[in-house]
């Protein structure tokens, strides 16, 4: 047991997950009061002592679901209680069956054509029935998914294979017309929605099912550790933006909210936590008055800082997009805390889209009519920085005044185009600051067509900005 | 009810006696809430509740108290909370007093008097001293622990490690009792990590429909189980949209009151869109359900 427990805290530590000592004691004091037989309760527990932060839960689940699906006397809990449940409807389905379709004999599931497997899906997932439902999944990994032992593909091939078979997306339709029929009368637009909500829910929890029993069959296969490395997933706020599939976009958005939130705390907590500035010397004499002319309250001048002035121009062609968008909304998720926000989006054309985040409260839609409105191609729709920036310099280049600070987000892969950094030099001669976000590693940079080292004398910085992490550092420091 | 045993450690039998009680005091947990309230009791480590608003942190908290049949003391934190409001202070009024009627007759000696004039005749107890001195057993409360400063939290990290409070004057305070500490946080900035290394980490977030379903039938009284199950429904709806902020646990229990006055057994998409009101506190958000429930996808 306590060697099991030290290897899932070293598997942890290498998801990046901090655990510390002290929570690795803990850990082990809590099992001793948990059985690990309450699988349930068991991950808790674990979850409670060695995860402190809500955005690591995910990565944790993963690495419990691989280290203690298959250990110990747990396996035989993980279908153990719910086997006998399941050959019960197992057979009180076939018995249905039989007696619908009266073609007795068939022999367990294995007879069974796809269709047939498809209506017993369709069945338990119309029912909402979590035990059919896990049976139904362990019987399509089975038949669909041809696993063969020591055959080095990831799981993400299974589930593929699996799900090809199944056709769950035809599924849901094939769901909502039977709803549809059942219905006494026709279905409103609201139920028809909350209908369909529920069945996608439970078709996402069928899909977790079968990850699960593929991930279980994987882990028999091959042991624990090769399968958490395998499954070892970045935290959210490691993520790249230029190469998060769909998911992880979806959690960087998720983690988006928080982050501005607390970025937005601490900066107004750090504008109000004036220390005091030296001796005001006319209030001092004027608070003096009301002592006679003692000084006897001294006045202190309280240093405010200014907010900065901010201009943002993006590179919003394709593989920065992810990029320019996650800058934009959280640039605009704490815009309280600079005195004006304007911002440009290009790609070879430049357009200003500070209205678009000004004429809603929502920034998400605003991103998104950046997107679809603005525009941003001259000739062909490849990145040109260098007519970008002429066209800014020369519509807006007045604009920029010593209070101001801009920020200029790309990769700076330029297609080999006149670079104009000409321009770069001009607004940093004019402005407060000039910084260079590129969301490329920095082993990549002035290789190929980028050259961001040009552009990059003419600024006060340019940060390497891969992920939420280091954004999150460079817009504290900005503000 | 449950043992009432004043030692720490064994207020709880098993994680399954603590939902039944919770039960029982209408307070409906899941699996990861109980077993972290179990561990809380046999660890005797506080507990650091974390979550959305509305999702019945504090709630857990006034619930555990009620079936350990514990005094619930409370620390409401706020911006500027120092000790003395927090910890303990010196009745500074009443040691002038006892200064001024010594000064009649000089018979004491100055040292007598001022062993006297800090003892505990003259401490006022603040809660977490209160929490810790106290002889019956206590359920303590820090709400919103993420409102205070970050030196303050500082403050906290003595008596939930280890259960004591040191005062210079008096020496070092120890817990007659161990009391189950739950500290919430609506996560508006992240605590520092002492202050999470100590504490048990339960994160709780809007309930399964099913729960919510529960939550609303064991809440609201005389509500029918069908339109449990439409409101359960329709707000997990909502909460799907990308909205600024998606309607809480409570105001899921005050959308349900509501259609109870209003008599309403079924919820048609006309009702949805008047009363959506009380399940969203935003102009932007409720024009985003109301196109969101309309269209029909």
């Amino acid at each position: 047991m306590l060697k099991l427990l030290n290897g899932f805290v070293v598997e942890l530590r290498n998801a990046g997950l901090p655990v510390s000592l002290t929570e690795n004691l803990d850990a082990m004091e809590a099992v001793q009061h948990i059985p690990i037989e309450d699988r349930e309760a068991f991950k808790y527990a674990l979850g409670a002592t060695l995860i402190k932060n809500h955005a690591h839960w995910r990565s944790f689940d993963t690495v419990f679901e691989v280290y203690f699906s298959l250990r110990g006397p747990e396996y035989k809990i993980g279908d153990g209680d719910g086997d006998s449940d399941i050959d019960e409807m197992w057979r009180e389905m076939q018995e249905q069956q039989q007696n619908a379709d009266g073609n007795g004999g068939q022999g367990g599931m294995d007879g069974m054509t796809p269709e047939e497997i498809a209506q017993m899906l369709m069945q338990a997932l119309m029912n909402g029935d979590q035990g059919m439902m896990r049976a139904m999944a362990k019987q399509s990994v089975q038949r669909f998914a041809g696993m063969e032992p020591g055959r080095p593909v990831g799981g993400t091939y299974y589930l593929y294979r699996t799900l090809r078979n199944l056709d769950l997306d035809s599924m849901l339709e094939k769901m909502m017309d039977q709803s549809r029929q059942e219905a006494p009368d026709d279905l409103t637009t609201l139920e028809e929605r909350l209908e369909k909500e529920e069945y996608s829910d439970r078709i996402e929890k069928f899909k977790g099912e079968i990850e699960a029993e593929i991930r279980r069959r994987l882990v028999a296969d091959r042991g624990a550790e090769a399968m958490a490395k395998t499954l070892r997933k970045p935290l959210p706020e490691d993520v790249e933006f230029m190469h998060a599939s769909r998911d992880e976009m979806v959690s960087l958005k998720k983690s988006l909210q928080p982050l501005t939130r607390k970025l937005a705390a601490r900066l107004a907590r750090k504008r109000k936590h004036g220390r005091k500035g030296p001796l005001d010397f006319r209030s001092t004499v004027r608070h003096s008055l009301s002592y006679g002319g003692v000084p006897a309250e001294p006045q202190f001048k309280y240093p405010r800082p200014s907010k900065p002035e901010l201009m943002v121009i993006a590179d919003i062609s394709g593989s920065v997009a992810a990029f320019a968008r996650f800058t934009l909304m959280l640039v605009y998720a704490i815009s309280g805390q600079f005195s004006k926000v304007r911002s440009f989006v290009f790609i070879d054309g430049l357009d200003e889209v500070t209205d678009y985040f000004k004429a809603t409260e929502d920034i998400s839609e605003a991103i998104h009519r950046v997107n679809t409105e603005a525009d941003v191609v001259w000739v062909d729709g490849h990145s040109d920085y260098g007519h970008a920036f002429e066209v800014f310099w020369n519509k807006y280049g007045k604009d920029i005044t010593p209070k101001t600070t801009v920020l200029l987000l790309g990769d700076a892969r330029n297609n080999y185009h006149a670079s104009q950094s000409w321009v770069v030099k001009e607004i940093q001669q004019k402005a407060r600051h000039v910084y260079w976000l590129n969301p490329e590693p920095k082993s990549y940079w002035n290789t190929g067509d980028s050259i961001v080292g040009e552009y990059g004398t003419f600024t006060d910085g340019v940060y390497e900005c891969r992920n939420l992490r280091q954004l999150e550092g460079f817009v504290e420091k900005l503000a | 009810m449950t043992s009432t045993e004043i030692n720490g450690g064994d207020r709880f039998e098993s994680v399954q006696s603590i939902r039944d009680a919770l039960k029982e005091v209408s307070y409906l947990a899941d699996d990861g809430i109980a077993s972290v309230a179990f561990l809380a009791d046999k660890l005797g480590k506080p507990v650091l509740v974390e979550g959305p608003a509305g999702t019945g942190k504090t709630q857990l908290a006034k619930s555990i108290a009620e079936i350990t049949g514990s005094k619930l003391i409370r620390l409401q934190c706020y911006e500027g909370l120092d000790e003395s409001k927090a910890l303990y202070e010196w009745n500074y009024k009443k040691q002038l007093l006892r200064i001024q009627t010594e000064r009649g007759d000089n018979t004491e000696d100055w040292t007598d008097i001022q062993d006297d004039i800090f003892s505990d005749e003259f401490l006022l107890t603040r809660p977490l001293l209160e929490a810790i001195t106290s002889e019956e057993p206590v359920v303590l409360l820090i709400d919103e622990v993420d409102r205070v400063e970050v030196e303050t939290e500082a403050l906290l990290l003595e008596i939930l490690s280890d259960y004591q409070v040191s005062i210079p004057e008096l020496g070092t305070i120890t817990a007659k009792q161990i009391p189950l500490v739950f500290l919430t946080s609506n996560n508006t900035r992240e605590l520092s990590e002492a202050l999470k290394r100590r504490c048990l980490y339960l994160h709780v977030d809007y309930p399964e429909l099913d729960r919510e379903r529960e939550i609303v039938l064991a809440k609201v009284p005389n509500i029918t189980a069908s339109l449990a199950d439409q409101v359960a429904r329709v707000v997990r709806s909502i909460r799907q949209l990308d909205l600024k902020k998606a309607p809480s646990v409570s105001e899921t229990l005050d959308w349900a009151r509501t259609l109870m006055i209003l008599n309403i057994d079924t919820i048609d998409e006309k009702i949805a869109k008047e009363t959506l009101n009380i399940l969203l506190k935003y102009q932007t958000d409720i024009a985003k359900a109301t196109k969101e429930l309309s269209v029909d996808d």
